[in-house]
């Protein structure tokens, strides 16, 4: 399993305070890496050292064999393309002109606006379904066509890996799907992508490779069916659950348990 | 694909993308702000002719209206079109860098910085006005030395730098006023009367190092231009793009800051029109690009229409432009006020 | 498997008696600090009073010319300053409550200076030359920039801290370029009302104290009284209502004490800044977030402050006198400033 995305003995710090200690993750190519765990985990944090937005205490992140803070920012830019958990979009702006800028490590002062760049944009823009709204200004659309929008600037890009940090979050589970089945297309075509999630489930359907982080620690990695266990479940979330096959798609799928059984289990530990 | 109004420039490999309506309406404002200062060089205590002014400017004119003409009111013109323009160009490097409409450089303390070097000249070492301007110039440049190194925290936001800055702005503000009060009447008149800004009586040597000054910046605000709309997306966004952001930002800084420093070293400091220009630009040229030129041209009409309007609301009074911009701001606040209320509403 | 037992948190929370205990004890320090402060602005001066000799003038007027001083002078200024400094501090605890900004005051966000153009519009267009008369338009203008200030200074539904402060320095700018092109056409007005742009406590008439205290007292029961109401509000809009508080009310009432303290206190000093801004955070550290204490601390420290101040600006240049206006901005800047700094990521 070849990874051109690795970081080794990475130690994370988050404005003094230590997040994640001595990690070792390879993303293997060509897969839909999800990262899954509970809140404060470090998974966000992870994600923004593998995209170097966020320069680790210790350790190095690996690109294409080199270190990657030796690369110059669009040589970066050119390889990994990221989304933020909350990006920003400028007062005013059209769908068009966001996605264009998806662009700009392929532009310079002279070649602003190519005619590849035109058909990249269009082709992007399409893959997402968003052409229509090419005029609409983005502060006018919905949750779920705002995050397509940016996913199609992150498409412009034209990288072959791809990162997504919480891409749906605030997104009620039709606009979920909508995204999630939109990068499942776009693993097909080829490209890693590594997304933090914060459904088990969704994670246990789209992702081909599982890695499960708590309190700054990986505990597990590799693929759902045969790391999502209810031990694992217990030992991440702390929470007592049922993992069994969904119906729709085979995949891992857990069940918590009820609040009845919950009790009764705890009963039991009292009096047994 | 991208908006109706854009067309495509290609000239063999190279291209860029030119938004026709922006640049139709940019091209309307400069012939208007033309005009006006036309205007402005035929009208005054001697009026002179169109037709004559038009004679002396290509060198044709006769002595007595070349000497109102091109030794009075030319440099004065000109120095109006050139500080409003480095104003605009600086107001919207600042609000880009800050994301906030509302971001300028004359509210961060730099214009307050520039205040106290030309105190400190006129009150401690008596200089004349060549002395005042580069003690201005000293304070402004070294005023956005320390606001910088005290925003610097893993990276100069925006939003530290205008908060550091509008408290080294009533600091200085402090110091100003302590210093004049220590100072003798006649010095302290006329100190006061720098603190709001003015043309009255600027001449070419005024006009020298403002133009100097846009010819070395302006070039190489244009070439950031770019970077300068990423950074618009977030650090994240553009750092994902490949964007060098504190590079970037620390140079589009210092040129923004060069830029205030040599105008109000020039015209002393002038309030608002860095404030109101990029944003009268941007309804001109929409989002699309980062509206450099068009505040550079918005910023040169806006200060020589209200040095225009100065002079004419109180002949004889002399009022200082700065109470004429500060309308300006007046209006365009109560503007933000009705848009923002009814944004709410 | 056994199910692990449910965790019990070691550490037990500070007890709400211990507070208590240290509320109160912080309340005895802050009189304490007030009352030296007090005897300090009375003694010192251009001809300072040994502090035994002070205390013994204060209450037998024997007609010394040190008497004289005392009674005639530094009573009438220290008793201004209590008002002005309770006034602003108390204000600036209203403004970081109602706006959920810990960068607010009244001075920063230009309220003060609009109560001052307001003075400045009385006397030059109105022909009212008198405190009585001009109060008012210390209020009108307090008022309006309140409101002015909030609208611009929110994005969305909150108010944003950093868009607040550029609006108060905004509004600032403006009304000072009117001022000045007022000034210039009309400089008479300068002599009326000198300290429009810097707040002073020198040159003030004696009964200035008495005829801004009505207001003072009013402004200062409305915000005592609103501390309940305030607590609710920091828990945010929605919350807050789902608690019952009305946001609306608050607000309004809040934004009524603010416009009276702040008219008030400019009117009679002129504008100062800073006073309003250091002292509720100082509260908070002995306090903690109870709104009602907060606001009770910040009307015994910030007249120390001022006070201090103001002795200060008689001391530093002797035999004249800084205005408390220029000491205040020049000590509470770098307050500001570091609190600037250690603000994190919070804009969107």
């Amino acid at each position: 399993m070849s990874s051109r995305l690795h970081a080794e003995d990475l130690t994370l710090s988050y404005e003094q305070r230590i997040v994640a200690e001595g990690l070792d993750v390879r993303i293997p190519d060509e897969s839909f890496t999800v990262i899954v765990g509970p809140n404060a985990c470090g998974k966000s944090t992870l994600l923004k050292a593998l995209a170097r937005l966020l320069k680790p205490r210790q350790g190095t992140v690996f690109l294409d064999g080199r270190a990657i803070s030796q690369y110059s920012a669009k040589q970066v830019a050119h390889r990994l393309g990221m989304l933020p958990q909350t990006p920003i979009a400028p007062n005013g702006i059209t769908v068009g002109d966001l996605v264009a800028r998806g662009r700009y490590p392929h532009q310079s002062l002279l070649q602003q606006w190519s005619r590849e760049d035109e058909s990249i944009v269009a082709e992007a823009m399409r893959l997402t379904e968003v052409l229509e709204l090419s005029n609409r200004f983005v502060a006018e659309l919905s949750g779920g066509q705002r995050q397509r929008v940016w996913l199609a600037m992150v498409l412009a890009q034209q990288t072959p890996i791809l990162l997504l940090d919480e891409p749906t979050t605030f997104l009620d589970i039709a606009h979920q799907i909508e995204v999630l089945d939109l990068c499942a297309d776009l693993h097909e075509q080829g490209r890693t992508l590594v997304a933090v999630l914060h459904d088990l489930n969704l994670a246990c359907r789209y992702a081909d490779h599982l890695i499960a982080m708590k309190a700054g620690t990986i505990v597990a990695q590799g693929h759902p069916a045969e790391v999502v266990t209810a031990e694992l479940v217990r030992e991440v979330f702390g929470m007592d659950c049922r993992v069994i096959d969904d119906p729709e798609t085979g995949t891992p799928l857990v069940v918590p348990a009820g609040r009845v059984a919950r009790r009764k289990a705890l009963t039991t530990v009292r009096t047994g | 694909m991208s908006s109706t109004a854009s067309r495509t420039l290609r000239i063999g490999r190279a291209s860029t993308r030119v938004d026709v309506r922006a640049v139709v309406l940019v091209t309307a404002l400069l012939l208007l702000t033309l005009g006006i200062a036309t205007l402005s060089l035929t009208s005054g205590d001697f009026p002179v002719p169109v037709a004559d002014v038009i004679r002396s400017l290509t060198g044709r004119g006769d002595t007595g209206t070349d000497f109102i003409v091109l030794t009075l009111r030319l440099p004065r013109v000109l120095c109006a079109l050139l500080v409003g323009a480095a104003l605009g160009v600086s107001g919207a490097i600042f609000q880009s860098l800050t994301r906030n409409p509302l971001g300028s450089p004359d509210f961060i303390g730099l214009t307050m910085g520039a205040t106290t070097g030309a105190l400190v000249v006129i009150l401690l070492r008596a200089g004349d006005s060549g002395e005042v301007a580069v003690g201005a110039l000293v304070g402004c440049t070294l005023t956005a030395l320390a606001m910088y190194l005290l925003a610097y925290r893993r990276g100069a936001q925006g939003f530290r730098l205008i908060l550091i800055g509008v408290g080294i702005g009533a600091m200085l503000d402090a110091f100003n006023s302590f210093l004049i009060t220590r100072a003798r009447l006649d010095e302290a008149v006329a100190a006061q009367r720098w603190q709001v800004g003015s043309l009255n009586g600027r001449g070419w040597e005024d006009v020298r190092p403002v133009g100097a000054a846009l010819l070395v910046l302006l070039p190489i605000a244009l070439v950031y231009a770019r970077r300068l709309t990423m950074l618009t997306l977030g650090d994240e966004a553009a750092t994902a793009l490949g964007v060098p952001v504190e590079r970037s930002r620390f140079a589009l800084f210092a040129v923004s800051v060069g830029l205030a420093a040599v105008a109000t070293a020039a015209a002393g400091p002038i309030s608002f029109v860095a404030l109101a220009a990029p944003q009268l630009a941007r309804r001109l040229t929409g989002t699309a690009g980062s509206g450099l030129l068009a505040a550079a041209v918005t910023g040169g009409f806006l200060l020589i229409a209200g040095d225009w309007a100065a002079q004419r609301v109180m002949p004889g009074n002399n009022l200082p432009v700065g109470v004429a911009t500060g309308a300006v701001g007046g209006v365009y606040l109560c503007w933000l006020l009705v848009h923002e209320w009814r944004r709410k509403a | 498997m056994v199910a692990p037992a449910v965790d019990v948190p070691q550490t037990v929370p500070e007890t709400p008696r211990r507070r208590e205990t240290a509320r109160v004890a912080g309340l005895l320090v802050a009189l304490l600090l007030l009352a030296v402060v007090l005897m300090l602005s009375l003694a010192i001066g251009a001809r300072s009073i040994p502090l035994g000799t002070s205390w013994r003038l204060l209450w037998h007027d024997d007609g010394s010319a040190p008497a004289a001083i005392l009674h005639d002078l530094r009573i009438p200024r220290t008793l201004i300053g209590l008002l002005v400094g309770a006034s602003l501090g108390l204000s600036g605890g209203l403004m970081q409550a109602l706006t959920l900004n810990p960068l607010a005051e009244p001075g920063l966000l230009g309220v003060n200076l609009g109560a001052s153009t307001g003075v400045v519009i009385a006397i030059a267009f109105a022909g009212v030359s008198t405190l009585d008369g001009y109060i008012w338009f210390a209020f009108a203008g307090a008022g309006l920039t309140s409101v002015a200030v909030f609208v611009l200074g929110s994005t969305g539904r909150s108010a944003n801290p950093e868009r607040q402060v550029l609006a108060g320095i905004a509004i600032t700018a403006v009304l000072g370029s009117f001022v000045y092109g007022v000034l210039v056409t009309k400089p008479d007005v300068f002599d009326r009302y000198r300290f429009w742009d810097v707040g002073s406590l020198g040159d003030l008439r004696p009964s200035s104290g008495a005829q801004v205290l009505p207001f003072v007292l009013v402004g200062i029961v409305l915000a005592l009284a609103l501390g309940p109401a305030l607590n609710a509000l920091a828990l945010g809009e929605e919350t807050g209502r789902a608690l019952g508080a009305h946001i609306f009310r608050t607000r309004a009432l809040g934004m009524l004490a603010v416009t009276l303290l702040c008219g008030a206190a400019t009117a009679a000093a002129g504008p100062i800044w800073f006073v309003g801004l250091a002292v509720p955070h100082i509260a908070r550290m002995v306090t903690g977030p109870d709104q009602r204490w907060i606001l009770l601390y910040s009307m015994i420290l910030a007249p120390a402050l001022l006070l201090a101040a103001d002795v200060i600006g008689r001391v530093v240049v002797a035999p004249s006198e800084l205005e408390v206006g220029i000491v205040t901005a020049f000590l509470g800047a770098p307050v500001f400033i570091a609190l600037a700094r250690r603000r994190r990521v919070s804009e969107l």
